[in-house]
């Protein structure tokens, strides 16, 4: 039997929803919710997460597919990109008078 | 022209605010959370479309009544809308059944009134025609899931397939008003699109692993005020308000 | 907090109060007190269960509105509260529990909700009464969430409160044109304000001295103020809105006080509202009624989409 049995009761899986907000935009974490499959799940996020003309295009990722860093990872995981200023522009000069 | 086309969008117009009612019955009961969300929202689309067919039809009439007044002051006997739109919800199976069958149905017409003589008609039209296709995506998809789901599933879709079935020959009917609306780039001719609308249907039963049944009789009377009982038990439901502060405004 | 003294290490405790104390937000996978999780489930389900059980009282007229303007209005309205009690259940999961336990909660009649919705609405300017105190109410209290210290709770609130900016003038609306409308309409205007004010004051919970919980949430600022102060903001809201529509606030005592510059009330029947909140309201057994009905008699549908997922999506369906 798939989803979780409880109370003798079928829970739909957990899916997280991305839209993207406009065209060209980058996709954002817009929320999450249940469902049996991957096209009600879709069809669920678009009444659930764009009925405001929220969206024009959505993801539906399940939950349990989503690794993600952990509290304990920001030092490593961040700190170090504060010391690379070689990263960003500012960091090179360019003669007096000249459009980059 | 004015009073044929005027019952043509009673008729258009009754098929959704009736359908969209019923739908309307479920918010707060559907089987699943995001479930209600979603019929809420076809419920939506179809009280919004009959809501400017009804506006429309007013002021073709033009005698003096607003939609509201269309909606809301007219007896069963004067509704125009197929009775497969009127019977009452059922279980969710059969809910998910009418909207499919009803859906389907309602994108070929949307689709050919999209290019209406009648410019306000033809824009309601083009608008609608983009909701219909994702009712008759949800509708399917679930029937789809129903009808190959459990046991118990599948028979109750089947049953929801069995009653409604008779009720679909209503949406081909034609009588004389359409028949000439149609000849004059009125209205859609619902038999130039009986064949693609069964293809569709067959697809999806198929699908779903149910089956159409056989026919003896298919029940009509709606398009001339002949109406099952569960019409007139709905309106007295929708139009208490109104009919009970006659000239209130809301 | 004894709990936390006996299952909380004091080193993590107090680097967890320093970053509320910076005002920073507190995400799912970080360390969190064991009674902030606790606090929060509870607060969190409460407040989702209470969206959907408040889609009955107000559902009990959609078929019923008396224009198609305010049927769609409504049904749009309804249709959003399913919405908000959907994002508040996924906030809630990211705590580590499962909607369909909190659900079960709720049918079981263990777990709370909010007391407003055990009254019945018995006309149409019920809608109006709820829209405009009920939702009222609701928006100076989410207005606040939406700075909560949990990330998720606090999002959530941020999508609600933006929603919700119609609800409240819909509901204003509806009083608005009942108020100027025929004679009768304008009594079913008055009558619906006296039934719903003073369950509308008891929203904000009891009084502070006697909130068992209110310490812990506001010293971790899941809540920033406290209830007597949200309630007092929303009178004197109120108070403004009912004399502009010539509606009388049913509370002999209310009086303006010009130092405090507050409409201070009577006192509330804290007897009525206890009598609710322990299940014996007009309407606590058939709202639980309605809703145990509505999952039961969909038991059938999810266990078709599962099975439906297993045969075509093994894959995505595994739990």
């Amino acid at each position: 039997m798939t989803g979780n049995r409880k109370g003798g009761d079928t829970a739909h899986q957990l899916w997280e929803v991305f839209t993207q907000p406009g065209d060209g935009k980058p996709f954002e974490h817009a929320g999450s919710l249940h469902a049996a499959d991957g096209e009600l799940a879709l069809q669920n996020a678009r009444d659930v997460y764009a009925r405001r003309s929220e969206a024009v295009a959505i993801w539906v990722v399940p939950s349990k597919a989503i690794v993600s860093s952990t509290p304990e990872d920001v030092g490593p995981f961040f700190d170090p990109a504060n010391d690379k200023p070689y990263r960003h522009p500012q960091f090179y000069r360019v003669p007096q008078g000249f459009r980059m | 022209m004015s009073n044929r086309f005027f019952e043509y969008l009673l008729r258009l117009g009754d098929d959704r605010l009736v359908l969209g009612h019923r739908l309307s019955e479920w918010c707060g009961h559907g089987p699943i959370l995001e479930e209600d969300i979603a019929m809420a929202n076809i419920a939506l689309d179809l009280i919004g479309q009959a809501n400017l067919l009804l506006l429309k039809a007013a002021s073709v009439e033009n005698a003096g009544r607003d939609a509201d007044a269309l909606a809301y002051l007219r007896d069963a006997r004067e509704y125009r809308n197929a009775l497969i739109a009127e019977l009452p919800r059922g279980d969710f199976a059969f809910t998910i059944a009418r909207q499919f069958l009803f859906s389907a149905w309602a994108l070929r017409q949307w689709e050919a009134l999209a290019s209406c003589r009648d410019a306000d008609l033809a824009g309601i039209a083009a608008r609608a025609v983009k909701e219909s296709r994702y009712h008759v995506r949800h509708s399917a998809e679930w029937l789809v899931r129903l009808g190959d789901g459990t046991e118990e599933s599948h028979a109750r879709a089947q049953d929801a397939l069995d009653e409604l079935w008779r009720y679909t020959g209503e949406l081909f009917l034609t009588d004389a008003i359409e028949r000439e609306l149609a000849h004059e780039g009125l209205a859609a001719d619902p038999s130039a699109f009986r064949s693609a609308w069964q293809k569709d249907v067959d697809d999806v039963v198929a699908r779903a692993t149910l089956r159409l049944p056989a026919v003896e009789h298919w029940q009509q009377g709606g398009r001339t005020g002949l109406h099952t009982e569960h019409l007139g038990r709905m309106l007295a439901e929708m139009q208490v308000l109104p009919r009970t502060y006659p000239g209130a405004r809301w | 907090m004894p709990q936390n003294a006996t299952t909380d290490d004091p080193r993590r405790l107090a680097e967890f109060e320093a970053r509320i104390a910076r005002c920073k937000t507190i995400e799912p996978k970080d360390w969190m007190p064991e009674r902030y999780r606790k606090q929060l489930i509870r607060m969190m389900s409460q407040h989702a269960h209470s969206e959907v059980v408040g889609m009955l009282p107000e559902g009990n007229w959609i078929t019923r509105a008396p224009s198609l303007r305010r049927k769609m209005g409504l049904l749009a309205k309804v249709q959003d509260e399913a919405g908000h009690g959907l994002y508040i259940y996924c906030s809630t999961e990211t705590l580590g529990v499962d909607r369909n336990d909190l659900i079960q909660q709720l049918l079981a009649g263990t777990a709370k909700y909010s007391s407003i919705f055990n009254y019945p609405t018995l006309t149409w300017a019920d809608i109006g009464a709820i829209g405009w105190l009920v939702d009222g109410a609701a928006i100076v209290n989410q207005t606040m969430l939406a700075k909560a210290s949990y990330g998720p709770y606090a999002r959530a609130m941020v999508r609600i409160c933006k929603e919700e900016n119609f609800h409240k003038r819909q509901g204003f609306e509806i009083m608005t044109t009942l108020a100027g409308g025929t004679r009768e309409q304008h009594a079913m205007a008055q009558d619906a304000l006296d039934r719903w004010w003073w369950p509308s004051l008891m929203m904000f919970g009891p009084r502070d001295k006697d909130s068992p919980n209110s310490d812990d949430l506001l010293r971790w600022k899941v809540k920033q103020k406290t209830n007597d102060e949200l309630r007092q903001r929303f009178v004197n809201i109120t108070v403004a809105q009912a004399m502009a529509i010539d509606l009388t606030i049913p509370d002999p005592a209310l009086k303006y006080n010009e130092r405090t510059k507050d409409w201070e009330y009577g006192e509330i029947d804290w007897e009525e509202f206890w009598r609710v909140v322990r299940g014996n309201g007009p309407c606590n057994r058939e709202r639980l009624a309605a809703r145990r009905r509505a999952h039961d008699d969909g038991a059938w549908v999810r266990a078709a989409a599962e099975a439906y997922a297993a045969k075509h999506e093994p894959a995505a369906s595994v739990a």
